[in-house]
């Protein structure tokens, strides 16, 4: 029965509404501060995970998500920060994020690396190159600021809920749903999720697995520098070592637990953002102390246990991890 | 032949990344030689230096052990922090809650529960890959951040030092700190001691046989008559158990205590000391010396070349990327640590 | 003259050690189905791939409808209206009929797949063909008859001229296979050459209108089913001369060591492999297996070697029976196991030829005094063995990788022959093969079976089985159809036999 219920494909949907509902009937005011707060919190969890998805349905593992948004942000954080120009930040942040992309797939596309290490090979590199080009006394000029739509933010709930964000957080979400569509009702996507699962049949349909992975592997590169400049020049507004604080490898679990659904990731991501932003409701309230750390590790546990009760059920797409040799086809 | 080639490609890699390492100095200004010459002369060049590189070295060597152990049987272990982390936070509670026994009772207790909860981080991915099939790198990154929670959890809650406003856990007690030994950090002694028996038992024993045949073939191994289960299990444990004594040492031997802001970092160099030896137990020693040194004497450079310590991190990231990138190996072939990895998907 | 469809002008393709294609010419042409009829191993994929690009040939041209294509260039191929449905599908199993069918060519509407035109168009590719399909089911629900119609499928939608489907019928159900020789007896109407490869008498006789045989990658016989019947078809497929003439004398048999008592087995798609199996094999005899590969000879030998689940049935040695799924203990009650996939399970191909050869048996004394391996014992029985089974290389520390296809199985051999053993279970042993090491490793057999062991062989090289064994069975279907005895074994009774047919 709960092997049933946590495999349904809806279950992070119905648990997040769920939880939720029950709040905003106890109080509606703080449940709508909190939700809102969430979306803070989940928003660059769920985008960090939608790079793996990208990567993982054309059959590339991608552990290095972490050292994307880390070198992106960084890179983001100075060149906003010596240019004073915040756009001028996030172009740069979604350049690099594409190049530590584009290493990606040389590594594993073209050197046939094993995917692992290439992906640690960019987590270590991030953290060098970062802590080596690190200067303290940097400052953003600003952050971006926060669009209230007019109109819509007054709807109560919803309204500070979806309608009152910085744009980075409009542009995340819109592009998260465009994933969602690109992959499952275009062409490209099709394509991606056949290269992913056989590349033998994309390969003989006249497909080039090769393009499609250094494509996909690059574009998903380019999201990543994109959730690194959210993260600095939206979110925090500023950047030091180690940044990232494990925000990709979060992602992954995820991914995992969203199934390779870029709106499974989300809900997923939401939900984490909804438990922890209920935590440090519950804190300042001091209703219920749940200490900080077992929200911070809902996901990590509900990956291992969801992998280990379903195993071979959770499907990843077949291909990953597997360089493509076209001889064998 | 072979032999050359074994320790030519580490070379070259090392080579380039300190070249690469002297131009970024010289984009900024500073003068290479001079810099690398107060790196190397303030780690290796006094008796001072020298025990300091030795003590830096120390759980590298274990953490690097810990990943060639499980490289071997077939396994990449990711989850070295989480375990060094595990058996830091167990060793340091047992350093400082259990009191009235002599040092030579209570230290190798306060080790001896590093070393488990270690094992146990590392068999818990070892038994979900063994019975499950989950993959070991999806659980190890899961288990790393898991412990890292729980530690803060704990230094901030049950093993907090009373009266103290920072999150950390009461300094151990004399009574399980590791004694120097002619001004020579014992723990240095111990981890050569180890390196020096992994190594032994991949030469010589049959379970070293056993595990590595598995590492290279499964079915052959299967066909053999050999339990991969069993091998999975095992290495995790054992991988597992070395990084949590690894944490151990460093805090019974250095740090002193359990504090969130614990050297995790010691779990990724092992990774690229476990590869850049390319998973031989006995190439991990000279790997986590020079790393040691480089650590240790990192500060140096700034005094003498005004040169940021953090240069080491690059070089050091660069040297991985050369080691394992077939751009070297492209002409030295067969690096033994790529080949014992293979990698599938998550989900099976 | 009319150009014809499809043209081979002297097609040469060298392996390592291998001929797999020998200066061979054929023509396809409209609406003409042309059969490439062989053993196992003869070349025909090897030629068909090459067509469509995706082999290289050496030498020798291409032509299609005139064309020269250039060697390997499948995009050539395929706009020059080739299609090929492969021997393994290229489906990808988790996406559905119409996702897979439309795949690299998506009909759209604006940036997305217009789903209702894709599912119209199969619905209509479906019709135009008389292949029913369902255009809504995933791939991986269908049953392999079906899967093979959605390849089909694939590459009709193209328009293509020429279609190569290569051993189609290997994975289908007789009546999956008779509706197969009928979708494409309407496709060669409709004007489509057909290009088919098959090892069946029986279909490419029922189906073709010109046969072309091929025999150790040389063509040698064009015929047609008019001129021509199963046996002289037999005959010619698996030649007249006997290559290899083994050495050996009189068997003296003796008693029953290997006995296997109703046994089932299935195949790694879950479906019965072998069915109710009953042989005995005496000490002192070869007993061979001739079939054509895929009738459950791998599914009996993994059985009887403890590396596959019996479902049913038991396995005895001595009348003791051995245990299911335990490899180690089945070898240890005395079978040895020469593995038909020695690269995957009979060796480690990076470790030294010394290690190799004490496998699985590395723990046992002399090779291991309890804990500590022996390095001296491992040493004195390589260099041993290197010697008595005329192993070429240049040390005993070399990997076992680093060796020829030939001393790579001898490696294999050595360390099964060399243990005591009362029954030698030989799979495919000279697949791959060079010529000195097949006689050296026949020779190492037949004094097995000399020293009282009970042989079993089993191999898709019909020449192999003739020579060595005392006693031949066939095996058909999972099953056992005929026994008989190997001195007066009629080459061309046994090529029926092994094609399904009653004598």
């Amino acid at each position: 029965m709960i092997k049933k219920y946590l495999g349904s494909r809806w279950s992070p949907f119905v648990a997040t509404f769920s939880v939720i509902l029950f709040f905003y009937l106890k109080d509606a005011l703080a449940t709508t501060s909190v939700v809102a707060t969430s979306i803070t919190f989940g928003l660059p969890l769920a985008m960090a995970a939608m790079v793996g998805i990208m990567c993982e349905r054309t059959g590339i593992v991608n552990i290095g998500i972490e050292g994307t948004l880390l070198v992106s942000s960084f890179i983001g954080f100075f060149v906003a920060s010596v240019s004073g120009n915040l756009l001028v930040g996030l172009f740069a942040a979604v350049c690099m994020g594409a190049v530590s992309g584009l290493l990606l797939a040389l590594l594993s596309v073209t050197w046939k690396m094993d995917q692992i290490i290439a992906g640690t090979i960019i987590n270590i590199l991030a953290t060098g190159l970062t802590s080596f080009f690190y200067k303290q006394g940097h400052t953003l000029p600003s952050t971006f600021p926060e669009i209230d739509i007019p109109g819509l933010s007054a709807i109560p709930f919803f309204g500070p809920v979806l309608f009152m964000h910085g744009p980075l957080t409009f542009l995340g979400f819109f592009l998260i749903l465009v994933l969602w569509v690109a992959l499952y009702f275009t062409p490209w996507g099709l394509r991606s999720r056949s290269v992913g699962e056989h590349p033998g049949s994309a390969d003989t349909a006249g497909v080039s697995v090769v393009r499609m992975r250094y494509l996909n592997v690059t574009i998903a590169g380019a999201f990543g520098g994109l959730t690194g400049a959210y993260l600095t020049l939206e979110l925090v507004g500023s950047w030091d070592r180690g940044f990232s604080a494990g925000r990709g490898f979060t992602a992954l679990a995820l991914m995992i637990f969203g199934r390779w659904n870029p709106l499974g990731a989300l809900a997923a991501a939401l939900f984490f953002g909804v438990a922890q932003a209920i935590t440090n409701q519950l804190m300042i309230t001091e209703v219920v102390t749940i200490p900080q750390q077992f929200t911070n590790m809902l996901p990590y546990v509900l990956t291992i246990l969801i992998l280990a009760i379903s195993a071979g059920k959770v499907r990843a797409p077949a291909a990953e991890g597997q360089p493509y040799e076209k001889e064998s086809a | 032949m072979k032999y050359v080639r074994s320790w030519l490609l580490p070379v070259i890699a090392l080579a380039i990344a300190f070249a690469i390492g002297a131009l970024m100095m010289k984009l900024q200004g500073a003068n290479p030689l001079k810099a690398y010459e107060s790196l190397f002369s303030s780690a290796f060049g006094s008796s001072a230096g020298i025990s300091k590189t030795l003590g830096k070295a120390t759980p590298l060597i274990i953490s690097g052990l810990a990943v060639t152990i499980c490289l071997r049987a077939g396994l990449f272990n990711i989850g070295v922090q989480g375990q060094l982390l595990a058996g830091a936070l167990a060793s340091a509670w047992a350093g400082y809650a259990i009191h009235g026994l002599p040092l030579f009772i209570h230290l190798p207790i306060a080790l001896f529960f590093g070393t488990f909860f270690g094992a146990l981080t590392g068999i818990i991915a070892g038994a979900l890959k063994a019975y499950r099939g989950v993959h070991e790198v999806i659980t190890t990154i899961m288990l790393n951040s898991l412990v890292l929670q729980l530690g803060e959890y704990l230094a901030y809650g049950p093993f907090k030092e009373p009266g103290q406003q920072l999150a950390r856990t009461p300094e151990v007690l004399s009574s399980a700190k590791i004694p120097d030994l002619f001004g020579m950090p014992v723990g240095f002694f111990i981890a050569i001691t180890l390196a020096v028996i992994a190594w032994w038992i991949f030469k010589k024993t049959t379970s070293g046989f056993r595990l590595e045949t598995v590492g290279r073939n499964k079915n052959a191994a299967w066909y053999a008559g050999i339990s991969v289960k069993r091998s999975i299990l095992i290495s995790m444990f054992i991988g597992g158990g070395l990084a949590g004594l690894g944490g151990a040492i460093e805090t019974l031997g250095v740090v002193g205590r359990y504090e969130p802001a614990f050297n995790a970092g010691l779990g990724f160099d092992g990774i690229t000391i476990a590869l850049l030896g390319r998973a031989n137990p006995l190439a991990v020693i000279p790997g986590a010396i020079l790393f040691g040194g480089m650590r240790g004497a990192g500060g140096s450079m700034q005094f003498a070349a005004g040169v940021s310590p953090d240069i080491i991190d690059l070089i050091l990231a660069l040297v991985l990327f050369f080691v394992t990138a077939p751009l070297i190996g492209k002409w030295i072939k067969t690096v033994r640590g790529n080949e014992a990895i293979t990698t599938g998907g998550w989900g099976n | 003259m009319k150009t014809p469809l499809l043209e081979l002008t002297n097609i040469t393709k060298k392996y390592p050690g291998v001929i797999a294609n020998e200066d061979i010419s054929l023509t396809v042409n409209k609406g003409e189905i042309v059969a490439l009829l062989g053993e196992n191993g003869a070349g025909k994929s090897t030629l068909v791939k090459a067509v469509f690009g995706l082999v290289r040939p050496d030498s020798g041209e291409i032509r299609i409808n005139g064309h020269l294509i250039a060697p390997g260039d499948t995009a050539g191929a395929i706009a020059h209206g080739v299609g090929m449905v492969h021997q393994h599908f290229q489906l990808v199993p988790v996406m559905s009929v119409t996702d897979n069918i439309i795949l690299g060519d998506e009909p759209t509407r604006g940036l997305f797949i217009n789903k209702r035109a894709a599912r119209a168009e199969v619905l209509a590719l479906s019709e135009k063909y008389g292949l029913q399909v369902d255009p809504d089911a995933i791939v991986e629900n269908l049953p392999v008859g079906m899967q093979q119609r959605i390849e089909i499928l694939k590459a009709l939608r193209k328009d293509v001229d020429l279609l190569i489907l290569d051993e189609p019928t290997a994975v289908l159900t007789p009546q999956e296979i008779d509706e197969l020789l009928n979708v494409i007896r309407n496709l060669a109407k409709s004007g489509v050459g057909v290009l088919f490869i098959s090892h069946k008498l029986r279909e490419v006789i029922a189906v073709a209108d010109r046969i072309v045989v091929l025999r150790n990658g040389k063509a040698v016989g064009i015929t047609t089913p008019k001129e021509s019947d199963e046996e002289s078809l037999a005959h010619l497929m698996v030649g007249r001369d006997v290559v290899l003439q083994v050495e050996k004398g009189e068997a003296k048999a003796k008693e029953v060591v290997l006995s296997i008592r109703n046994l089932h087995v299935n195949d790694d798609r879950k479906l019965t492999a072998v069915t109710g199996f009953d042989l005995d094999v005496h000490a002192g005899e070869i007993l061979g297996i001739a079939g054509v590969e895929g009738n459950g000879q791998r599914e009996l030998v993994e059985a009887i070697c403890g590396m596959r689940p019996r479902i049913k049935g038991s396995v005895l040695v001595s009348g003791v029976e051995t245990p299911d799924m335990h490899p180690r203990r089945v070898h240890a009650m005395g079978i040895s196991h020469i593995p038909e996939d020695r690269e995957k399970h009979g060796l480690v191909a990076s470790y030294s030829i010394e290690d190799n050869l004490v496998l699985n048996q590395f723990d046992q004394p002399p090779f291991a005094k309890g804990w500590i391996r022996n390095a001296y014992a491992l040493e004195s029985n390589a260099n041993t063995l290197v010697k008595e089974f005329d192993i070429r290389t240049p040390s005993i520390k070399t990997t076992a990788g680093a060796l020829s296809g030939g001393n790579k199985q001898k490696v294999v051999v050595a360390r099964e022959l060399s243990q005591k053993t009362k029954v030698v279970v030989a799979a495919q042993p000279t697949r791959g093969v060079d010529v000195g090491s097949i006689e050296f490793i026949h020779n190492q057999l037949v004094a097995a079976r000399d020293n009282g062991a009970a042989v079993l062989l089993v191999s898709a090289e019909l020449d192999e089985v003739l020579s060595l064994s005392d006693r031949i069975a066939v095996m058909f279907g999972g099953k056992i159809v005929a026994f008989l005895d190997g001195k007066d074994a009629d080459r061309a009774k046994i090529g029926r036999l092994m094609a399904g047919l009653s004598e």
